[in-house]
């Protein structure tokens, strides 16, 4: 299979739906005359012109609530955030406006909008630009979230997305744009990932690493050392999806490891990774051989210095003395 | 604003009013005081105890919202704060549902999810009814963009108080407005106070709120908003410039509330005197002053007008006798309305689980 970039993914993925819908709008700061700020929607705007690709002034406020309104009306914007942790500033429209519109109506408006761009930490631009708020957002019901970690994954999830009839916020990483991977070739049909389908990333028996986003490459990592080094197996499932959640997909494979270790670069308080183990120990219960682990960001603001940075995220080290706490 | 000087116009004379026929004129005093009704039976019962929540009266600023939306056609949209009752009624909505909704009771227009605040009507181009301050502004906005973008001839007529003017979202959209040229009109209902601080307590600004439009390079009217020939007139011009010319428009329309910023607000009478409240409701009530013009112009008589006034409060006691009688939701349809596919029941909304009780 052919392979592509992260980023050029999810630009084949705004292209194609660009051509299939002509109510999808791409919306966002740099993303057209700059091409992106992250290259992402490069050459974009030379395709599709300024009614298609839309450069916004720096007004996350404005601009996403713009597009909430325009979404009542039939259009299907694709908004992009430079970071994800600039959700701060348009919080009200992000949470009161998208989340609510629908059932403050009591169903008579819907808010077909996908709010993208990277969340991550890892890459030296400190706290205020390091927030990983994907559990932050699927504590809000109205709202989807999904968070993949591979090209093909990105594109079938971000063109599902664009279809979806609600709204879905979708979680990039400024480390994966650069990685690459499978992605099947369109001329074999359209590629989609449906929201809240997990899928098993590496088969294993012994114990299960649970994540999303980056975090499951980093498990990947850590789980063939983990089978080199110690002769444990373990099962990678990557969720993709936070919300809808394939909540089957975590009990099946807890219940065939009977161990597990959440993986979450987001902070342990009340994160995805709390949800998770909430689940498991209410349907899964008997099945576990030992406690629940997590290994999330550690529980501070995210620090600066390179020297150390890595350090506070899920690395391979960390998943590795986790594991054997238990395994 | 209650000193407002009686206009030097007479805007009775401007072309958009000369064409009001008699029945118009008579249709736009039923609108007044079916709002006023509807306003005074809510409070009756909202004192009662039939109702949760906050409940933001429109007593004393009928002539904007029946003014400007009187000038709507088909492709033009509103979307108003949290204090909306009286442009649910102006766009066309039933009383029944209206005051449904704010019992919170099934029969409601949100079916009892929104509120007070929240009232909706997208078949008749309205939008809500928006519970936080100044965030309709960019809703708003939004409504513009997708007009320009299915490049259709209208307009969005975006409400909010003289409260929202210092929020960064209003200024954020005023900024994209100009920019991109949309057709909305922001339309500022100034009532002087928002919440319990006055005007001059609140904001900054040289000649008044309207003018912060010139910052963004926008054209601007200031309205006197007790004569509602001119709130239409004046609104009609900046409508026709969103229309015609896709350009955005802030207005500035001085009004007056009778009532507390909600009812909820304990020291309605203490930021500002007895004196004053009385003074706009004796001598620049709009819903008076509109009916004494109409019979200055022999439009209608008293009796007449009386007649059409009496009706009104039947239709608001009835619409309180229906939502008393109406049942409350059942506690299944919370999880209603929450996502479009799971209500439509398709395959997205029946993949993975959308909703985490127990």
């Amino acid at each position: 299979m052919r392979e592509l970039l992260y980023r050029h993914a999810i630009r084949e993925a705004l292209d194609e739906e660009l051509g299939r819908d002509e109510n999808v709008v791409l919306m966002g700061e740099e993303i057209a005359q700059y091409n992106g700020a992250y290259k992402v929607t490069e050459g974009l705007w030379e395709k599709w012109g300024c009614k298609r690709v839309v450069d916004t002034p720096i007004s996350e406020a404005g601009f996403i609530g713009m597009g909430i309104g325009a979404s009542m009306l039939g259009i299907r914007p694709v908004m992009e955030l430079m970071f994800w942790s600039f959700h701060s500033v348009a919080f009200d429209q992000l949470v009161n406006n998208a989340a609510n519109v629908r059932y403050m109506s009591g169903g008579l408006c819907n808010c077909p909008i996908v709010m993208r761009g990277p969340a991550n930490g890892g890459t030296s631009v400190g706290a205020t630009h390091s927030h990983c708020p994907e559990g932050l957002f699927a504590a809000f019901p109205g709202l989807k979230v999904c968070s993949p970690a591979t090209p093909a994954d990105v594109k079938g999830l971000l063109k599902t997305a664009i279809r979806d009839n609600d709204p879905v916020y979708v979680m990039e990483n400024t480390l994966l744009y650069g990685t690459k991977g499978p992605v099947p070739d369109p001329a074999e049909g359209d590629h989609l990932v449906p929201l809240g389908k997990a899928d098993i990333k590496r088969v294993g028996s012994d114990l299960s690493l649970i994540a999303h986003g980056r975090s499951v490459l980093r498990a990947l990592e850590a789980a063939e050392t983990l089978q080199a080094e110690h002769g444990i197996n373990c099962e990678v499932l990557d969720l993709r999806s936070i919300r809808p959640l394939d909540q089957q997909a975590i009990i099946d494979t807890v219940m065939k490891t009977n161990r597990a270790v959440i993986v979450d670069e987001s902070k342990p308080f009340c994160g995805v990774s709390s949800q998770i183990t909430t689940l498991i120990q209410e349907h899964a219960f008997d099945h576990l051989d030992a406690p629940v682990k997590r290994v999330c960001a550690l529980d501070a603001p995210a620090i600066y210095s390179p020297h150390i940075e890595d350090e506070q995220l899920p690395n391979p080290r960390r998943i590795i003395e986790q594991v054997l706490t238990i395994a | 604003m209650m000193d407002s000087p009686a206009s030097l116009l007479d805007f009775s004379q401007s072309k958009i009013n000369q064409s009001l026929t008699n029945d118009d004129k008579i249709q736009l005093f039923r609108e007044m005081v079916r709002i006023r009704r509807f306003e005074q039976t809510a409070l009756k019962y909202y004192n009662k105890g039939m109702m949760g929540g906050f409940l933001h009266l429109y007593i004393g600023q009928e002539s904007v919202a029946v003014g400007t939306i009187s000038l709507c056609g088909e492709n033009d949209h509103v979307i108003t704060a949290y204090r909306c009752h009286g442009h649910a009624l102006a766009v066309g909505m039933e009383m029944n549902p209206c005051m449904a909704e704010l019992f919170g009771k099934v029969t409601g227009a949100a079916k009892g999810k929104g509120g007070s605040m929240h009232l909706f009507a997208p078949d008749k181009n309205f939008w809500g009814g928006h519970g936080i301050v100044a965030g309709q502004t960019p809703l708003g906005l939004g409504l513009a963009y997708g007009l320009k973008y299915k490049e259709l001839e209208g307009c969005c007529l975006c409400y909010l108080g003289d409260g929202a003017v210092n929020q960064g979202a209003f200024h954020e959209s005023l900024n994209l407005a100009a920019l991109f040229e949309l057709p909305v009109v922001y339309i500022i209902e100034n009532n002087g106070y928002s919440m319990g601080t006055s005007q001059h307590r609140s904001s900054s600004y040289k000649d008044c709120l309207g003018q912060r439009a010139e910052a963004y390079d926008m054209d601007w009217d200031l309205v006197n908003g007790e004569d509602l020939y001119e709130v239409r007139a004046k609104t009609h011009i900046a409508m026709e410039r969103a229309r015609k010319e896709s350009k955005p428009t802030v207005l500035e329309i001085a009004t007056y509330r009778y009532y507390g910023h909600s009812v909820a607000d304990a020291n309605a009478k203490k930021y500002r005197t007895p004196e004053e409240i009385e003074k706009y409701k004796t001598y620049h009530d709009p819903t008076r002053l509109w009916r004494r013009r109409l019979i200055e112009e022999a439009v209608f008589t008293d009796v007449e007008a009386d007649a059409i006034d009496r009706e009104a409060k039947r239709e608001a006691d009835a619409s309180a006798v229906f939502a008393e009688q109406s049942p409350a939701p059942s506690v299944e349809s919370i999880f209603d309305d929450v996502y479009w596919e799971t209500d439509n029941n398709t395959e997205a909304g029946n993949t993975g689980r959308h909703f985490f009780n127990d």
